[in-house]
């Protein structure tokens, strides 16, 4: 039996598959989320240097990795569906960024929670939070570029080409405000190479599995929705049961 | 090749010279915003030698976003942009002549005048003879880098606004190591670090930006 592998390619046939795996997302990632966050709050210990204030890197941590993994994978999809033509890659990306966006954006206020009893600062200028600082501005680009263009193929073309010239873009900016910073000052703290306590990193590792539901989750709950407004003329559209009613 | 090259420059420069005000505007932009520093964070020598290598590459940065709005937008409206699409010519070559055209125009006046404003914020003959190398280095980039912007952005509504949200994140390596050389002369670091990696960003950008703004400049045009 041959596979079709495309087979999920077309917007059609993928509309109904994520429609039927959004619940199961969703209900792990808030099983996740409700374990790890008791794990993470009451089980695990207080730290020797930082007392309660490290509890909101289970909130801080996992949202960074998700705003750069993110950021990859949209730009992967815009490149899809640049190269390959494929509607469905760039209703991906589309759908990716505003959640790459939060993601960033909490990275970033949790970051601020903890640095102010930390550091006594909101904000320091280290050179993770300023390249976070400027993914969150690489999303916000992305999203304003597509949504001032009314044409809709050409909106997915330029963005795409926006996403990867911002994803080779990355790295030389990481590294050179990683070298603007070291050439300031280091960072007054660092966590020093103590081990993490078992609790801790369970309720790490738990949050972020449940914050990759989450974004699996919503990401495919906002692509139904691309799929409905760019496709409504469509006759598959309009012989589906919850349009019909 | 190199003829396409020269002719295209020539084309952009004239019709420049033609609207000279354009071209005046962006100087003075630059000037004003460098003047307005000292008014907002006071008259003090020895803060503002600190700031003038940032004051002015900043200053750079928002007066060359200001002029990239012109840089494909003039052929677009009079349907010559899409005469040179459908020209035999490589489009990468036409854009990187259209590229170093709006540098002419828009980043060498501001090269040749930052010294003079250096020296309103007391800035050592050293550190301006770095701020000119990295000017030079540093301001064909922005040009570059901002052309893929004005491509993606061609055309559209508040399309000013948007380019300089698309662009100026991606601007940010050449300011830091632009201001980097000048601090480092002031520290008594060495300047050749910054400056070679500014030159290996220009190189980068010289062999990467014309292809990639030539295919934005085919998405808009389609």
């Amino acid at each position: 039996m041959a596979i079709n592998w495309f087979k999920y390619s077309a917007p059609t046939t993928f509309y109904g598959l994520a429609g039927k795996l959004i619940p199961w997302f969703a209900l792990s990632a808030a099983i996740l989320f409700v374990v790890g966050l008791y794990i993470g709050f009451v089980v695990a210990p207080a730290d020797a240097q930082q007392g309660e204030f490290y509890r909101i890197i289970f909130i801080h941590v996992p949202s960074s990795i998700l705003s750069m993994f993110l950021y990859l994978i949209m730009a992967g999809y815009a490149a899809l569906g640049l190269i390959f033509n494929t509607r469905l890659s760039a209703m991906m990306a589309t759908a990716i960024a505003p959640t790459g966006a939060l993601f960033a954006f909490i990275s970033l206020w949790t970051g601020a929670l903890w640095g102010k009893p930390m550091w006594g600062a909101w904000w320091v200028w280290d050179a993770r939070l300023t390249s976070e600082l400027i993914l969150l501005f690489l999303y916000l680009g992305f999203i304003a570029l597509h949504a001032s263009i009314d044409d809709p193929r050409r909106a997915d073309r330029a963005s795409a080409l926006l996403a990867i010239v911002g994803s080779v873009n990355v790295p030389i900016i990481y590294f050179s405000v990683k070298w603007w910073n070291t050439l300031h000052q280091g960072s007054t703290i660092k966590f020093t190479g103590t081990t993490m306590h078992v609790a801790m990193q369970q309720a790490m590792f738990i949050m972020l599995v449940a914050c990759w539901l989450y974004a699996i989750a919503v990401v495919l709950a906002r692509v139904r929705s691309i799929i409905l407004e760019r496709e409504r003329n469509t006759v598959w559209i309009a012989e589906l049961p919850e349009v019909r009613s | 090749m190199l003829g396409l090259l020269v002719l295209v420059i020539r084309r952009d420069l004239v019709l420049a010279m033609r609207r000279r005000a354009d071209v005046l505007t962006t100087l003075i932009f630059f000037v004003m915003v460098v003047s307005l520093f000292p008014l907002g964070v006071g008259p003090e020598m020895s803060m503002l030698r600190k700031m003038a290598p940032g004051v002015l590459w900043v200053a750079a940065l928002l007066s060359s976003m200001l002029s990239l709005g012109r840089l494909f937008s003039a052929d677009y409206l009079d349907g010559t942009l899409e005469q040179m699409m459908l020209a035999p010519q490589s489009l990468s070559m036409l854009v990187l002549g259209k590229m170093a055209a709006h540098w002419m125009v828009s980043g060498l006046p501001l090269v040749l005048m930052a010294p003079v404003l250096g020296l309103q914020f007391d800035m050592s003959a050293q550190a301006l003879g770095v701020l000119i190398i990295g000017l030079l280095l540093g301001t064909p980039v922005l040009s570059m880098i901002g052309a893929i912007g004005a491509a993606l952005t061609l055309g559209l509504r508040g399309g000013g606004v948007l380019l300089s949200l698309l662009v100026l994140p991606l601007c940010i390596p050449v300011l830091i190591f632009g201001t980097g050389a000048v601090e480092a002369v002031s520290t008594g670091l060495s300047v050749t670090s910054h400056l070679s990696l500014l030159g290996a960003m220009l190189v980068f950008a010289l062999v990467s930006t014309p292809w990639v703004t030539a295919q934005a400049l085919r998405i808009s045009m389609e």
